[in-house]
């Protein structure tokens, strides 16, 4: 009776909190600021400088979002989130959006009541060990110690992948990323594990980068992408088109430099109708219809997020992998957008 | 001749002869290591144990610290500077990363040109507390006024204030410094109007918010001036608090803004996401520390009170806080509240914060109070009753100065823990200086796989702070002892 009582209330703070984000995009146009949920601090993904200015590769994102909605990329204001408050800043409303390197999973979709419109990011996680160990695949890690950070879906796939290999391991649990890059450094542990992304980072920022190798084997899927509320589906339909506008605009070679040239010589009927030349896309989202051509020119690309934050030629480094478009044979695919 | 024998004309010794020195073994340095250090065969051996390990600390961590860098760009070039200066496998501390990045340690976001606010609410802090720390003593007030006013020339030259900034501050210390020669009790009005002055200044906004809201005090006091003849002390006092909530809901905001729009003078208004570092754990420490003394006392007095309401509320609020973790109460601040608050409130993060850490602080030093109260034998009580005295003069005078004097130690003890305790808000995702900018500052791939800098620093940072609070407690203590111990 009790438990009935407080899933009641549950339920109704829940409803609430959905009604209260109903006309979400009719708050952040009368707030005039996109209230984005962002990490505490994750290199190439988002944090901000000296100077306290976002950068990073889910910052574009919120940033095309607010210059889509807003018409201003810099009319963002990001929120810290930590690993435990992101879902509940979200369903609360203290932010509009969340762009967080979080993993879309059912649970999360279904029992959180969230909605992840899209994946900008395909991740999965890793092994990275040292040269002198003599190692080349995760298999032969039977018996190794290996550094995993608590509480995160990394400890279970690690235990899962070692089960189905039939081989053991040693866990040296550590609480974030700098802890086990230390400990890991120190030899505490013989591989260190985590997302492929945050491998790739924590090498290129070692001492002696050459003696360490990311082995080949990626032990799970980490599809990162954007979150939205449950109940506002015109606000969800906003953040997946201003994402995959910018995957069409990569498709269609439209960059925020050459983004007028195109619009003004282009014949492409589907670059007119993105860039807000013909049809009138914009306003079936409530937008203008120059929204996504906004977008583009604020933060360019998709590509050339990539390439910016975490790309090849940064010191991150990071191969584009599944996350090349579908006709360079990775996984990012944009719908028409008619 | 003969007469003269070695028995009867004696050598007599005129003068002393000079003393000779003790045994090498029982003077000086050989004296003190024989005494201290070597003089039981387990001393020998507990020493050259010490030794040893203080040397083995020394070799591994004496050659980080000399190869120290002060001067780079990046992490990576730290590393190369030292092995270029110190040979391929040394180590060495990237303090470069400091000197980059120490104002966000400070500071947080707040913007560079308003630095002038937060340091002037700084000194001027060590200036509201100087009448309560040093009540009545000239010559203590004015040594800490002067180094308040030392203090405030160099960092708000620093800082680039303007001059107008510039001149008032020194005016106000300077005539806090005179005052303190003449009446030096007055000096009281200041740290009464200290909250609302230092919320302007970091928060800004329009000066007649913090004016309008201290107002509510005023009007507070004045109804209970007028209230108390006719009706009795404590429905005069109820009465008063509902005419101050009144004023603060309903007259505060119109009245703010028809006098900006009369007298238009503000300041630029700066938003809790941009407080990070020491400013927001010295904000959250110092307002949850001056706001939990008298809420902890009047709980203590609460929970020993024989009416039986107020008794067993002080009881259930003090049992409940204490029997929750702080983190637990933390996140009730940052999400629970937003469910139950009105769709589209904005209710300060910050200021939820506060609150709920000082809820915290007090309930610990309602206890430790009361361990206080329970020190005091019952005839001092019964010597308060005899001299015909109420319940709140009782307390006044006899009972509270005693017990506090008491709890001194416990009570600061709960204010460095508190102070210590402001660094658990980075689990809200507020930006505190030992995890909050740390990782911020890791984030920055110029700095990342930086691991002891950061927290060297703000562990030094923090040992400054608890370490006077404590010296701060020792004084008090011998300042204040009567008995003859």
């Amino acid at each position: 009776m009790k438990k009935s009582v407080f899933f009641g209330a549950l339920a109704a703070t829940t409803l609430v909190a959905g009604l209260a984000g109903a006309a979400t995009l009719d708050d952040i146009k009368a707030r005039g600021e996109l209230l984005c949920g962002s990490n505490t601090g994750l290199t190439g993904f988002g944090a901000p400088d000296a100077s306290g200015n976002w950068a990073g590769f889910d910052v574009d994102l919120c940033r095309a979002v607010a210059a889509a909605v807003l018409g201003d990329a810099n009319k963002v204001k990001f929120v810290p989130t930590t690993g435990e408050t992101r879902f509940t800043a979200l369903q609360s409303g203290e932010v509009d959006l969340l762009v967080r390197n979080s993993t879309w999973t059912s649970s999360r979709d279904s029992e959180l009541a969230l909605d992840f419109v899209a994946v900008n990011y395909y991740d999965g996680q890793g092994f990275m060990v040292k040269k002198d160990l003599g190692v080349s695949s995760a298999k032969e890690l039977d018996g190794a110690t290996v550094c995993i950070q608590t509480g995160t879906t990394t400890e279970l796939n690690l235990a899962d992948f070692f089960k189905q290999n039939n081989i053991s391991y040693q866990p040296v649990t550590v609480a974030d990323d700098s802890e086990a890059q230390r400990q890991y450094l120190a030899g505490a542990c013989d591989a260190y594990t985590t997302d492929a992304s945050g491998l790739a980072a924590s090498r290129a920022t070692m001492p002696d980068a050459e003696n360490h190798i990311i082995l080949p084997e990626i032990i799970s899927k980490e599809p990162l992408g954007p979150v939205v509320r449950h109940g506002d589906n015109n606000w969800g339909d906003i953040v997946r088109w201003t994402y995959y506008a910018l995957l069409i605009a990569e498709e269609k070679g439209v960059t925020s430099a050459n983004v007028e040239e195109v619009l003004a010589s282009t014949t492409d009927e589907e670059v007119k109708r993105l860039l807000g030349a013909s049809g009138e896309m914009g306003a079936k989202f409530g937008l203008d219809n120059d929204a996504f051509k906004r977008a583009i020119a604020a933060v360019g690309n998709y590509g050339e997020i990539f390439s910016r934050n975490i790309g090849e030629g940064t010191t991150i480094n990071l191969a584009r992998g599944l996350n090349a478009l579908w006709t360079q044979g990775g996984l990012q695919y944009a719908p028409p957008f008619r | 001749m003969s007469e003269t024998h070695a028995q009867t004309v004696g050598f007599t010794r005129n003068d002393m002869l000079p003393p000779l020195p003790p045994p090498v073994t029982e003077r000086g340095a050989i004296k003190w290591l024989r005494e201290n250090l070597f003089s039981t065969p387990l001393n020998i051996a507990l020493t050259l144990f010490g030794i040893a390990v203080i040397y083995l600390l020394l070799q591994s961590a004496l050659p980080w610290w000399l190869n120290s860098v002060w001067n780079a760009e990046s992490l990576s070039q730290c590393r190369e500077i030292v092995a270029a200066n110190a040979g391929p496998d040394a180590s060495g501390a990237c303090w470069a990363m400091i000197r980059e990045r120490w104002h966000q340690f400070l500071f947080g976001f707040y913007p560079p040109e308003e630095w002038w606010r937060p340091v002037l609410a700084f000194g001027l802090l060590f200036a509201a507390l100087a009448p309560v720390l040093y009540s009545g003593q000239k010559r203590s007030l004015t040594i800490l006024l002067c180094g308040v006013l030392a203090y405030l020339v160099l960092t708000l030259y620093l800082a680039g204030a303007s001059g107008v900034v510039f001149a008032l501050a020194l005016l106000l210390v300077l005539g806090m410094l005179g005052l303190a020669q003449v009446q030096p009790g007055k000096l009281l009005w200041f740290t009464l109007l200290y909250p609302a002055l230092t919320f302007w200044l970091l928060w800004g906004g329009s000066i007649w918010s913090p004016i309008v809201a201290m107002a509510g005090f005023a009007v507070l006091y004045g109804v209970f001036r007028l209230a108390s003849p006719l009706i009795g002390l404590a429905p005069a006092a109820g009465a008063g608090v509902v005419a101050a909530v009144l004023w603060w809901l309903y007259i505060d905001v119109p009245v703010v803004e028809m006098l900006q729009s009369a007298l238009p003078f503000s300041i630029p208004a700066i938003a809790s996401d941009q407080f990070g570092g020491f400013l927001l754990a010295i904000v959250i420490g110092v307002t949850g520390i001056s706001f939990s003394l008298p809420i902890g006392i009047l709980l203590a007095l609460g929970r020993q009170s024989d009416m039986l309401i107020v008794k067993w509320l002080s009881v259930g609020f003090i049992e409940f806080i204490r029997g929750v973790p702080l983190i637990t109460l933390l996140f009730t601040a940052s999400l629970l509240l937003q469910y139950f608050l009105p769709p589209g409130t904005n209710f300060d993060i910050i200021l939820r914060v506060i609150i709920l850490v000082t809820l915290f602080a007090a309930a610990y030093l309602a206890e430790v109070i009361r361990g206080g109260l329970a020190a005091l034998p019952s005839g001092q009580y019964e010597a308060a009753d005899a001299l015909g005295l109420d319940y709140w003069r009782a307390q006044r005078l006899i009972i509270l100065p005693q017990a506090l004097k008491i709890s001194i130690p416990a009570i600061v003890s709960t204010f460095i823990g508190l102070f210590k305790d402001t660094t658990l808000v980075a689990f809200v995702g507020l930006m505190d200086p030992l995890k909050g900018v740390t990782q911020i500052v890791r984030a920055d791939i110029d700095w990342k796989g930086i691991y002891w800098e950061p927290y060297i620093f703000v562990g030094a940072i923090f040992f400054l702070i608890c370490f006077g609070m404590s010296r701060y407690s020792m004084y008090l203590e011998r300042k204040l002892k009567t008995d003859h111990r």
